[in-house]
């Protein structure tokens, strides 16, 4: 019987062939990754000259994408760390999802900011001259550090599934097989062997933590310790890392949705699941609500000189239709949807969740680029195009390929790797009998 | 390439030099090559001392130009011209736009036409105050945001105060011109289009040409010019004599006209940096648009 049950959940979480759908979707991603690395490659030898960045508007979307890429990255620290040290256990199942976001996420964020360079070709001059007073060296070693620590908490819980998978010799192929042969074939399952990673995920979540914190807190600094009006402000790091586990947690609702959806694994990602992240992002769209009221509520009650602008410009000037835009569909509509049961149902949850991701894309532009274009000293002397920003089509492209490299990144894995861990699965599945029995 | 062979040329030119320094003492014509390419004495006889302090005299055809190269090495760049301390005092009460320094500094540091490091910006106050012209350049601020947040020391504070970009080091990152507060860091968004000749040019932290495709500029103080005691650029070109440049430990300016005892200057005329509450200590004084020589007149509307 309970072989059985084993038997039946390890069908239905190995990783499957892409459907036609599967198909269309990867074509889909590749085509706009291309059209994404062609604009690149212009971009290299004209110059950032073909993007719509000038003197004053100096950051654009490239950075705006970078803080996303940052800010939904730190999801992983939140549904393998937080909850898993906290002993919540219907995350499992989330557990894998998150981590892959994170570790695709925080891959885009570091090609994105190399994308943003007007010198690429020198990258490496930030390891021979790197001065550590610079928040951008910050970032470097934190999110480097970031990066390999998802990527052991991805790979950690992986071995038992591997083991799994290496018994299906004929099912796999032969590229696939030797993947997992070269990854996983010296784990035998044995109590030794589980001890010791259990241990070192233990370790690894306790250690993510801080480190995650520290990334977009960092990010957060890029602009927080420049003297600009709606950046120079004490509130920045609490802000983005209560945005980061937002537009992480929307991400996942709707990952959730798409695997479930596609892979039919609706007895494994359940409605519990839909119900229990919809409320974790009602919390965190609230917690980030309260931090943009601090943000932008008081500054506004002082009005000082050099923010008027800049306020006045968000709430209702050019940028108010994106502003309210934003703040609407990141956290207000989400909030009203997933307050009610009904609104946690996967379907509406869905819904949501792509609401909050593309709020907080938009958000993110926000936070970076109309803070430029309102410097101390008036804009003069300058070509007229110097004064308005407006993305250009290989700047669209380049941002939109890296969102669906990203996404490519994601489905490869899910191709190649069971998304739901089996492993783990089978293990709560059978403590959860036990206590039945019991 | 190009710049091994010029190396190369001004070794040999060097060796010919050397050649006539001990010429006296040898029996060789140190000319050979001279006579190889056929130059022809020009009759005009040029003195030159020996390094064994003899006065010798020397046709002047025969003397070959020392081909450009950077007589400073970038570490000296780096660390500024000893002893000195440079400041700027820009007097509003003078300026009437007329743009002459823009014109002047765009030209000799051969900037992309879409670029100026020294921006005339049209202020006023208040309300009730009248309008001026501030030029403005780069402040090279004592507590410099710019080199605080620099990831690769590509820009640098030196002894002598000026703030200096490598643009051979810059990774065009973008986070120095965020972190200036007085906008006076632009960024060469394609090449700034220059002839062969500069483009060839060893490229020097001191006289920042040629510009570099995909890096950060900004005004320079011309420390080149500074070690051969002249004004910058800007100074020099302004008929108005609005830019006084000096030394702060010599605690005097000149517009080349009129010196004045700094400390003196800026005490009797009430003398200001912009942006003094930022805490970055500009080099740069401003004397307010007191008594002014000419009229506020602007084409376009005021900005400010």
């Amino acid at each position: 019987m309970e072989n059985l049950a084993k038997q039946k959940i390890i069908e239905d979480l190995l990783p499957q062939k892409f459907g036609k759908q599967g198909t269309i979707w990867v074509i889909g991603l590749l085509v706009l990754c291309s059209i994404g690395f062609y604009a690149y490659c212009r971009q290299l030898y004209y110059g950032l000259a073909v993007t719509g960045m000038r003197d004053y508007a100096s950051w654009g979307i490239y950075i705006s994408n970078f803080v996303f890429f940052v800010a939904i990255s730190l999801v992983g620290s939140l549904i393998t760390a937080v909850l898993r040290l906290s002993d919540v256990h219907w995350s499992t199942p989330l557990t894998r999802i998150a981590e892959i976001i994170a570790v695709s996420a925080i891959t885009f964020a570091s090609l994105i900011i190399i994308v943003d360079m007007g010198r690429p070709e020198r990258f490496y001059n930030l390891f021979l001259y790197g001065r550590l007073q610079s928040p951008i060296i910050w970032d470097v070693i934190v999110i480097s550090t970031y990066f390999i620590i998802s990527l052991l908490l991805l790979y950690f819980p992986l071995l038992p599934d591997l083991k799994i998978m290496i018994g299906f010799k004929e099912r796999n192929g032969k590229w696939l097989q030797k993947l997992y042969v070269f990854l996983g074939s010296f784990w035998k399952n044995t109590p030794a062997q589980f001890k010791i990673t259990d241990k070192a995920i233990n370790i690894l979540a306790i250690t993510i933590i801080p480190v995650a914190f520290s990334i977009h807190t960092v990010t957060s600094w890029l602009f927080a310790t420049t003297y600009r009006p709606g950046w120079d402000s004490t509130n920045f790091g609490a802000y983005f890392i209560s945005g980061a586990f937002l537009v992480g947690s929307g991400g996942v609702l709707i990952a959730m949705y798409v695997f479930r959806t596609h892979y039919k694994l609706e007895k494994y990602i359940t409605d519990m699941h839909f119900d229990r992240m919809g409320k974790v992002v009602v919390l965190l769209a609230l917690l980030y609500l309260y931090f943009n009221v601090n943000e932008f509520l008081v500054p506004a009650f002082k009005m000082k000189k050099s923010e008027e602008h800049h306020l006045l410009g968000l709430f209702t000037g050019e940028y108010a239709p994106i502003f309210w835009f934003a703040i609407s569909t990141a956290m207000i509509i989400p909030i009203l949807i997933l307050i009610f049961k009904k609104g946690r149902k996967p379907k509406a949850a869905f819904v949501a969740g792509i609401l909050v991701v593309v709020g907080s894309w938009f958000k993110r532009y926000l936070i970076v680029t109309p803070t430029l274009l309102h410097p101390f000293l008036p804009m003069y002397d300058v070509p007229a195009s110097y004064k308005h920003y407006f993305p250009t089509w290989e700047e669209w492209a380049i941002a939109i390929g890296s969102l669906a490299g990203a996404l490519l990144v994601i489905t490869f894995f899910a191709r190649i790797f069971p998304i739901v861990p089996i492993h783990e699965t089978i293990i709560e599945t059978e403590s959860n009998e036990n206590e039945t029995h019991l | 390439m190009s710049q091994n062979n010029s190396r190369r040329d001004f070794l040999l030119s060097g060796l010919v030099a050397s050649g006539v320094v001990t010429g006296c003492a040898t029996k060789s014509n140190v000319f050979e090559q001279s006579f190889d390419e056929q130059v022809k004495p020009s009759g005009k006889m040029v003195k030159l001392l020996s390094v064994d302090g003899e006065v010798i005299e020397v046709d002047e055809a025969y003397l070959k130009p020392i081909p450009e190269m950077p007589t400073i090495t970038n570490e000296e760049e780096r660390i500024g011209i000893p002893g000195r301390k440079f400041v700027m005092v820009i007097d509003l009460s003078r300026c009437k736009s007329l743009k002459k320094c823009q014109a002047a500094c765009d030209y000799a540091h051969h900037l992309h036409p879409d670029i100026n490091w020294l921006k005339i910006y049209p202020m006023q106050d208040a309300e009730q105050t009248a309008p001026y012209w501030q030029p403005t350049n780069c402040m090279h601020c004592d507590e410099p945001p710019c080199v605080k947040v620099c990831p690769v020391d590509a820009t640098f504070k030196r002894q002598d105060g000026i703030v200096l970009i490598d643009s051979e080091r810059c990774v065009g990152c973008r986070f120095c011109m965020a972190a200036c507060p007085y906008s006076s860091r632009i960024f060469n968004w394609e090449a700034p289009g220059v002839s062969g000749k500069i483009a060839s040019v060893p490229y020097s932290c001191e006289k920042s040409i040629p510009q570099l495709k995909g890096t950060v500029g900004k005004c320079d103080f011309c420390p080149d010019r500074a070690r051969e005691n002249k004004l910058p650029h800007c100074a020099e070109a302004c008929p108005n004599g609005v830019f006084f440049f000096g030394d702060l430990l010599e605690d005097s300016v000149t517009n080349g006209t009129e010196t004045y005892r700094f400390s003196e200057l800026i005490k009797d005329k009430s003398g200001y940096r912009l942006m003094e509450d930022l805490g970055t200590k500009p080099s740069v004084y401003y004397l307010p648009p007191v008594n002014r020589n000419f009229p506020f007149e602007n084409k376009d509307a005021v900005v400010a």
